[in-house]
């Protein structure tokens, strides 16, 4: 039992780090514009199978560093030439095109590389076991996975606090026109952040793809947790990010762990009453749960965790 | 008010019409497809162009009406109750009203981006249930039913895609006319105040969240109407039907046709439904064209076809549309180009990465052959498109002027009357 805990802990601290790396960036991406990016996970994906191209040819290494720079590219182009475009429409337009991007981004991937899942994998370089405890390694990959993490975390946390970057950023998310006034250059602030967070969701693909299954179906996948993420946390509010992302990923990786079902917990007398739902496990809801935390946050508390803005 | 009433002579007159028109079973197949979608449509509009509110779970009420329609099916003809298949829509209705006010209550609290994202999580938490209630559900396969198993109607057994063909007509016709007679109620306009500027609706005396539920729980009806027929057609059902993909879908057709105007789903539905069957056969990269298709639609026409449509109403009117028929021919060649470089360009590069390894390298896009692996083919097609985006580029500010101008001549001749 405490084998399970405490494993159950440490990944559920990696996924949630993970999440993190890519709800900070769709988060300030949401504060600046007031737009939610549907492509946002796709980024992701990119960055995964960007960093599996890259491994394939010249290494993990060179991937690790040069893939989070081409989709942070990537979202820089896509916010100068396509949302600044669609931003003279309003919100739902700009919603509705991120939207339509990330479907074909699944369509080029789905085409580039195929349906199925490709063989990225561990770089032999990390591919030993960290620890042993309680008779369970664990392997150092997540070591490493969780390192990059913290280190982006604390990263971005410096800058956005203590440089002189991070405090025009944070003007510009406010108040953009005194920004402006003051001669900086908001529009291309906007298209930096925005291409940092693509770079940032790129990462995590790079260092999720081995660990993961990288493949197609990967970005539709986490979507949608994301959002979760972001809304369950406060819309704009990076804190709120933050205790939503480890929230949702230690109670994914809990829910994942407890094999039990409504039968087992109250006996299956009792249980036969609620038919075919008394026998599904929690693991089985698993992933039911990031959604019904969303709903419920939204019912009692419809600014999210931590945030003051309600759209 | 007459020319209101001719367009409904129209439609009624059209759907009766259609399959002496178009006989083969296809056509009747894609047809009966439409109608569905059409009703699925526009009760999305109902939501996104009337009420402003953008969902990404419609599919839920549509699906879950459907499995409702699907086992209602299965239970009349089990039992040998005499409700026949016409009535089955029904019981899509009842079942899309149910969840409506269920996850209505839940979702319609807020407008904005906090509905859009309470409307995604149900979609996704539906999803997930569909896949481990398989009693219901019925996991990977759907349940099935016969529709022609149940109480004839006047005869009919519903057996035939004709017949079946009729009932879908019927409501959809209903359900059209019903739907337009709504915008017309005070309660429709309230929606569009709802839409447009909910503070002051909120002066004016009304609860905004209360019209917003309303309209939510009238939209899940008429998408339940739209599942049940959906049940009806395919006599299956699978929890595909009520995920992220259908709301998807729904959402694709009433932007491209045009969330701004009532027709507007009527045609994206038509629209999408065709080129949804018709391209699935043509090429394998159909979906591709779909995203993109969507993409430019949302970052040049925001207001879809029927939007476009509507541009050209007034000189319509005036009778100086052919004022524009000189830049639009001008317009067409490099569209063309434009066009045509993209697809090709599309599908020898799927070509090439899908089916060179086990096909070779020659292929062949709109009966030219050509070969992928040599560079030829790829430059001409990239020639063909930059030149024809060029072209287009330079031509663009052109047609705006055009059409302001035959505008202008049409107001100026009609202050001098």
């Amino acid at each position: 039992m405490l084998e399970i805990i405490t494993f159950s802990t440490l990944n559920g601290v990696l996924y949630g780090m993970l999440l993190f790396m890519m709800a900070s960036g769709l988060t300030l991406i949401f504060s600046m514009m007031g737009v939610l990016n549907f492509a946002h996970a796709s980024f992701y994906m990119v960055g995964a199978y960007f960093g599996f191209e890259i491994s394939r040819r010249v290494g993990f290494w060179p991937g690790f560093v040069v893939a989070p720079l081409l989709v942070g590219a990537l979202g820089a182009l896509v916010e100068r030439y396509g949302l600044r475009r669609v931003h003279r429409f309003g919100h739902v337009a700009e919603l509705l095109f991120t939207f339509g991007l990330a479907f074909v981004i699944e369509e080029l991937v789905n085409m580039i590389w195929g349906k199925l899942p490709v063989d990225y994998r561990v770089p032999p370089s990390l591919d030993f076991v960290a620890f042993r405890l309680f008779d369970t390694t664990y392997p150092a990959y997540r070591m490493f996975m969780l390192a990059t993490a913290v280190a982006i975390f604390a990263f971005l946390l410096i800058v956005l606090k203590r440089t002189r970057v991070g405090l025009i950023i944070q003007a510009a998310l406010t108040h953009p026109n005194m920004v402006a006034m003051l001669g900086h250059d908001v529009p291309t602030v906007f298209m930096m952040v925005f291409g940092v967070g693509a770079a940032l969701a790129g990462l995590a693909g790079v260092i999720a793809g081995p660990a993961l299954v990288t493949q197609p179906a990967m970005a539709g996948l986490l979507g949608p947790i994301l959002f979760v993420v972001i809304v369950v946390g406060g819309l704009g509010s990076l804190a709120g990010a933050f205790v939503a992302s480890l929230l949702i990923g230690l109670i994914q990786t809990f829910a994942v762990a407890i094999n039990v079902s409504l039968a087992d917990m109250v006996g299956g007398d009792a249980a036969s009453r609620f038919g075919e739902l008394g026998h599904v496990t929690v693991a089985q809801i698993a992933p039911v749960l990031p959604y019904l935390l969303l709903v419920l946050v939204l019912i009692l508390r419809p600014t999210g965790l931590f945030g003051n803005r309600e759209t | 008010m007459l020319r209101i009433a001719a367009a409904f002579a129209a439609l009624a007159l059209g759907l009766m019409l259609a399959p002496l028109v178009f006989t083969s079973g296809s056509a009747l197949t894609t047809m009966s497809v439409m109608g569905v979608m059409i009703v699925f449509a526009l009760s999305y509009n109902m939501l996104l162009g009337q009420t402003g509110l953008l969902s990404f779970g419609h599919a839920v009420y549509y699906g879950l009406a459907g499995f409702f329609a699907v086992h209602a099916m299965k239970f009349l003809a089990l039992n040998k109750i005499g409700v026949s298949l016409p009535f089955i829509p029904l019981v899509g209705a009842a079942a899309g009203l149910f969840f409506g006010v269920l996850f209505g209550a839940v979702s319609t609290r807020r407008a904005g981006t906090v509905f859009s994202m309470i409307s995604l999580g149900l979609g996704e938490l539906v999803a997930a249930f569909a896949n481990v209630l398989r009693t219901f559900f019925g996991g990977e396969d759907g349940i099935a039913a016969n529709r022609a198993k149940l109480a004839p109607f006047l005869g009919y057994k519903f057996g035939p895609q004709i017949q079946v063909y009729y009932v879908i007509a019927f409501w959809c016709f209903v359900c059209v006319a019903l739907m337009y007679a709504l915008t017309r109620t005070p309660f429709g306009r309230m929606c569009n105040a709802v839409r447009d500027n909910p503070e002051r609706v909120e002066f004016v005396g009304y609860s905004t969240q209360r019209l917003r539920f309303t309209a939510f729980t009238l939209s899940a009806l008429f998408a339940g109407v739209a599942g049940a027929l959906a049940a009806i057609n395919f006599e299956l059902m699978n929890s595909q039907a009520a995920g992220a993909g259908m709301s998807g879908q729904v959402l694709l057709m009433t932007f491209v046709g045009g969330a701004g105007h009532f027709a507007g789903p009527i045609i994206g539905a038509a629209l999408i439904t065709l080129l949804q069957i018709s391209l699935s056969d043509v090429t394998k990269a159909w979906m591709l064209y779909f995203g993109l298709l969507f993409i430019l639609v949302v970052m040049f026409s925001p207001g879809g076809v029927a939007g476009v449509l509507a541009l050209h109403r007034p000189l319509l009117r005036g009778g100086r549309i052919f004022r524009l028929a000189p830049v639009y021919a001008a317009t067409a060649l490099p569209l063309a180009a434009l066009v045509t470089g993209g697809i090709v360009l599309i599908e020898l590069a799927h070509h090439m990465l899908v089916e060179a390894q086990s096909d070779g390298a020659s292929t062949s896009v709109f009966h030219v052959p050509m070969d992928g692996a040599s560079p030829l083919p790829w430059i001409c097609t990239l020639a063909l498109f930059f030149g024809g985006a060029l072209g287009l580029r330079a031509i663009w500010p052109k047609i705006g002027d055009a059409w302001a101008s035959a505008m202008m001549t049409q107001t100026a001749g009609k202050n001098t009357k």
